[in-house]
Order: C-alpha cells, then structure tokens, then sequence
C-alpha cells in the first residue's frame, strides 16, 4: 500500500531527492501526499500529475499511484 | 506521428528529411511545416554560456503525443515530427524540431505553431541555465514576439 512521489527540477533540488514512497491511505489526495512529505499545505504555483497526466490537487488517489510534482515548464 | 527524446546534439534537417522519406505519403502532401529552436547565448537580460534540460521519462514523450494527437484531430494533417533535446545544451545548439506534413499550407502552419506553444507551455521540460552569476532555473518561457 504505497504511493511513488517525484520531484522535478527546483522542486526536487528542494526536496534533497528525486522521488520517494509514501504509504496510501484510503481516501488520500494529492495535497494530502504534499503535506504528508514536507509538513506543508500545496503551494498553488506547483504543477502535480498523477501516473503522469496532470491532475488537480484534490484528487483521490489510488494504491501503487504515482504523483509527481514540478514547477513550471519551460521546455522548447 | 513520432515524438523523439534525445540527449545527442542532433541536425534537424537531416532528420526531418530522413524521416520524410520513411513515410508513405509521396504526393499526398503540399506543405510541410518546420520550426527549429536553437539556444540563445543570452536570456532575461544576461550572458548565458549554456543549459541543462531536464524532463519527466515518459509523461514527456506522453504529453507530446497527446499535443500532436489533438492537433490531427484540429487539423487535416499526414504526419507530425518533434525532437526535443535533454541534458546539457550549448549555445547555438538545437534544442526542439517540428515538422508538419498536411496537404494544404494552412493545416501545416496553423498546427506547427500549435504543437510548438502547447509544447512549450505544457510539456514536462526544465530549464536550467549556466548565467555569469552562477546556475538558474528559467522561471518561465519567453513570450512569442520580441514585441507585444
């Protein structure tokens, strides 16, 4: 019962990691796996996916999901 | 449709040609769209030397198809091509590729330009620049005209 979390870019250098487990709980948002790993609301400027399609932050989730979380993009 | 994902400095006119020849649309199309990005040695006001792109494996490659898939449904197109650089880029390097085949010029632009702002707007890609003041994340891309 375990969710994959990534970090990207300043988010990840942020965070000292490229990505970590969490465990699921029933029930369990996006925002809720935020506050979980850095003790924090979401902050509204970071941009989240969910098994890699963007995703709103009050999502459920489900067990094995992955979520990640970036700022914004700036490729091209 | 191909989405292609690089970490090799790539020529991409030799590619768009190469891949060109690999379809079989000869004599369908009366319009190919391309667009190339290359890096600038300067950005929001400083001297950069070079840049480190990062991406999502997989969302990235992912996204971009979705951005080319939604286009065909937009436009009448016969075939999509982007290449998109990752890791370390140096000036005057190419860093994105497009091309568009349509039957007709307008299908080709109008979706080439498309593919490119949903690309640049959308697709997991970072920014890192090597500036004279040390290293630095691009916060956010540059607007499409150098004028408003």
């Amino acid at each position: 019962m375990s969710i994959t979390v990534k970090y990207f870019a300043l988010i990840r250098e942020q965070a000292g990691k490229s990505q970590e487990i969490v465990d699921y709980r029933p029930g369990m948002t996006v925002s809720d796996v935020w506050r979980t790993v850095m003790d924090e609301d979401l902050p509204s400027d970071i941009k989240v996916a969910v098994n890699m399609e963007y995703s709103g932050t009050d999502l459920g989730l489900n067990d094995g999901d992955e979520v990640a979380f970036f700022p914004s993009v700036t490729g091209g | 449709m191909k989405v292609e994902i690089t970490e090799s400095i790539f020529k991409p006119y030799e590619k768009i040609e190469q891949y060109q020849k690999s379809l079989q649309i000869h004599g369908q199309y009366g319009a190919v769209a391309t667009f190339v990005g290359s890096m600038r040695d300067f950005n929001d006001g400083q001297q950069v030397s070079g840049m480190m792109l990062e991406h999502y494996p997989g969302m990235t490659e992912k996204h971009i198809e979705k951005i080319c898939q939604h286009a065909s449904e937009k436009w009448s197109l016969l075939d999509v091509l982007v290449i998109h650089r990752v890791g370390e880029v140096t000036i005057g390097e190419p860093i994105v590729a497009i091309a568009v085949w349509a039957a007709h010029r307008g299908d080709a632009m109008d979706a080439c330009r498309h593919i490119l702002e949903d690309l640049k707007y959308q697709a997991p890609f970072w920014k890192k620049e090597h500036a004279g003041g040390g290293d630095r994340w691009v916060k956010n891309n540059t607007a499409g005209y150098l004028k408003d």
